[in-house]
């Protein structure tokens, strides 16, 4: 009786066995997938870049030019903003070498140089990187003087109205606000809607109402908090707006995409935001995309123009890629004119490279570049700091909700939690 | 189920201390400590060998445990920001200082020690409740409890996606019977919808704790108790609740140190806006997204002891027993 288990045992181990080798397989396959190309081979570039759809193209579009010499292979990160950075972070921090190029956020340029994380460009990649690119990108890939990413594309917001409702784009907010209550008492569709939510898109409204309004939140040198009256201005126009009664009920709850589904459903007569939302409405709801128009975002005064928050991606290439110079061929062809306007006309992003505009294809396909141009050439660059991550998130933290701001103690509240940010003394909530 | 039968046991025999008396059970402990006194070579040699057994385990528990615990109070005490990497340094105790004095971290305390206290309590009742109805039911038993399983079965972040969807506006069933308005974006009503979501997702646990205490109640107390003219309630009371009280204890201190830690439901439902961070949630957010090593270490250690402290209370003030530990020995 005794050797009935012993056998029972016997008899299962092989399967066992074979259990526990398909087991290894399954984790190991995926891995050796992610490997370098094989040895001796052409050298893999793992590109980790945010969706974009079209991407895939300029991709295959670059390995045909690269001619065997490197393959550029697309990983897709994240959709949302945070889990990209958290994703990137984590691997960068680890020295994790299965990343070569990084498609990033303008405002984490200075956080990744500092933390030496990516590679400085230099000589020839950086004449080429900054050949013709506009300013306000650029001075988002540089980082205490010297060039750190190559800017891909830029974005900016703008104000999209109805013309059925409006005949004349206001020229500041106040404007807008008695617009749309003007609306509202017509009972007609009133709102003004644009991003409120506690987290990056709030930061981009404020900083592109104080850029717009003359004020500094960063001292020029970036390491010292300002919030000077320019600022305190902005805090009140932001109160003013949320509790105006003109915002939707979501306001301090919408982001981007919530926004744009809000407008085309036909309750708001403003939008403030980015360009993408154009080609959605047209394929959404055509009727309406007739109707609406484009302008430069209100400013605060009537005779000054807005300064409008740029986005965008920048192209860096990791300090712990083993294929450095095949890496900034790689980033270069991303980014060139060719594939800079392919991408605006197919994917929406507006080019950072000037010339890029003038081509007769971007008048179909950007009937706004002008309007887009404009706001480019006189931009609000976000504070350039490696810090800024911090600083957005207690900003974020410290505006929300925006009706509830006390302009001067807001402000007051805002210049010590950055300079504890810039410190790394404080604490993010 | 059989495992059950140990704590059944153990709290007759604490039954039987009480009756004889208080002064009884120093007496008793004396000869316990007397009849372990003379141990045969044998048992020795035993227990020698069901030390050596379980080292290598002991050992690797201690190395997978201590190691990040020792790591993350050393980093605690350091300026270290992945962003600043030239400038780290050994500060002492100043992070704690920074978070100890930030209100940022008194409100998310605040605010977790509210989930903590809220959700227990209610899930307590409610799991009390949904134990009796499972112990009770005499038809389709299996599948009533399987059904009731469910929520604690769903993963929780999809669950708060489902709640998040629900409490949108345009998307959602919910918020459309509050005529549309989006209660995710105040604190009062996000905090009520997170705690809603707690609740909802580990009452079936609670409730499954509790039934496993149900079935230590004898039916022959019940019985009885019944013969004696005790109603329903002073049975509940008088009966079922003493015997069932070392699996409330258990229920109470597991649920307690999870609710503590509540990050899924928060991070998904507000992602911490509107003041509606939990502690966890804000050590995530300093730890990972702030790259902040040294404050979010910092947190990380605040919240490990606190989450000693309340175990300490349960097992030391409150006499909750682990489980598999005998209830005699505690004493």
């Amino acid at each position: 009786m005794t050797t009935d288990p012993d056998e029972a045992a016997d008899r299962r181990r092989p399967r066992f066995r074979a259990a526990a080798a398909a087991a290894a397989l399954m984790l190991v396959a995926p891995l050796a997938a992610c490997g370098s190309g094989g040895a001796g081979g052409t050298p893999t570039i793992n590109l980790y870049y945010p969706p974009e759809q079209n991407l895939q193209k300029v991709v295959d579009d670059c390995n045909a030019q690269a001619q065997g010499r490197y393959e550029i292979v697309y990983r897709v990160l994240p959709r949302e903003a945070d889990e990209q950075r958290v994703q990137m972070v984590r691997r960068l921090a680890a020295q994790d070498s299965g990343m070569d190029v990084l498609g990033l956020d303008v405002t984490w340029t200075q956080e990744f140089a500092s933390a030496h994380w990516i590679r400085e460009w230099t000589g020839q990649d950086k004449a080429e990187a900054e050949q013709g690119t506009l300013t306000g990108p650029l001075d988002t890939a540089r980082y205490e003087g010297k060039l750190y990413a190559a800017p891909k594309n830029t974005n900016v917001q703008l104000l999209w109205y109805r013309t059925d409702l409006v005949q004349q784009p206001p020229k500041t907010w106040d404007e807008m606000i008695s617009a749309a209550q003007q609306l509202k008492q017509q009972g007609k569709p009133y709102q003004v809607l644009t991003m409120g939510a506690q987290y990056e898109g709030l930061v981009v409204l404020y900083n592109t109402l104080a850029e717009s309004a003359g004020g500094k939140i960063l001292s020029d040198d970036g390491k010292q908090a300002v919030m000077d009256a320019g600022t305190v201005k902005a805090l009140d126009q932001l109160k003013k707006f949320a509790t105006s009664g003109v915002t939707s009920p979501s306001f301090t709850n919408a982001k981007e995409d919530p926004v744009r589904l809000e407008f085309q459903s036909g309750t708001g007569a403003f939008q403030v935001n980015w360009p993408f939302v154009y080609p959605a409405m047209q394929e959404a709801n055509p009727d309406l995309a007739k109707k609406v128009k484009w302008a430069r975002v209100p400013g605060i005064d009537a005779n000054t123009p807005s300064k409008v928050t740029i986005g965008g991606v920048n192209m860096a290439v990791s300090t712990y890629s083993k294929h450095p110079t095949e890496s900034f061929e790689a980033a270069r062809c991303i980014r060139n004119a060719k594939n800079q306007k392919f991408s605006a006309v197919n994917d929406g992003v507006p080019p950072t490279i000037e010339q890029v505009y003038d081509d007769p294809e971007m008048e179909k396909a950007y009937p706004m570049k002008e309007t887009i141009l404009e706001e480019l050439k006189e931009p609000a660059v976000r504070p350039l700091t490696p810090a800024y991550q911090s600083i957005s998130t207690v900003m974020s933290a410290i505006l929300s909700p925006p009706s509830g701001i006390r302009p001067q103690q807001t402000a007051n509240e805002l210049r010590d939690a950055i300079a504890d940010a810039l410190e790394s003394k404080g604490v993010l909530p | 189920m059989s495992s059950n039968a140990t704590p059944a046991g153990a709290e007759v025999t604490t039954e039987a201390e009480r009756s004889t008396g208080r002064h009884s059970a120093v007496p008793a402990q004396r000869a316990n400590r007397r009849a372990k006194a003379p141990l045969s070579e044998n048992k020795r040699a035993e227990r020698r060998l069901g030390w050596v057994l379980c080292a290598p385990a002991a050992l690797v528990m201690v190395l997978v445990t201590a190691y990040p615990i020792l790591y993350s109070v050393w980093l605690s005490l350091q300026r270290f920001d992945l962003r600043f990497p030239d400038q780290r340094e050994f500060i002492g105790l100043e992070n704690y200082a920074t978070v100890l004095t930030n209100q940022f971290w008194w409100t998310a305390f605040g605010i977790t020690a509210l989930i903590t206290v809220v959700t227990v309590a209610v899930e307590l009742v409610l799991g009390m409740g949904l134990a009796l109805i499972m112990h009770r039911t005499l038809v389709g038993r299996g599948i009533v409890r399987t059904a009731a399983l469910i929520p604690y079965g769903i993963v929780t972040v999809v669950a708060a996606f489902s709640w998040r969807y629900a409490w949108t506006p345009g998307t959602g069933y919910l918020a459309n019977v509050f005529d549309g308005s989006a209660p995710l974006t105040e604190r009062a009503s996000s905090l009520a919808i997170i705690m809603l979501a707690e609740i909802w997702k580990t009452t079936p646990f609670m409730a499954l704790l509790l039934m496993a205490g149900l079935a230590l109640v004898p039916e022959d107390l019940l019985k009885a108790a019944s013969t004696d003219g005790a109603t329903s309630w002073q049975r509940f009371t008088k009966v079922m609740l003493p015997v069932m009280k070392p699996a409330i204890l258990v229920a109470l201190l597991f649920r307690t140190l999870d609710a503590f830690r509540v990050f899924d439901n928060i991070f998904v439902l507000t992602a911490g806006g509107n003041e509606t961070s939990s502690v966890s949630m804000l050590a995530y957010n300093n730890l990972i997204r702030g790259l902040n090593l040294g404050i979010g270490s910092t947190m990380s250690v605040l919240i490990f002891i606190t989450v000693a402290i309340i175990a300490f209370v349960f097992v030391k003030l409150f006499g909750t027993a682990a489980p598999g530990s005998d209830d005699g020995e505690r004493r």
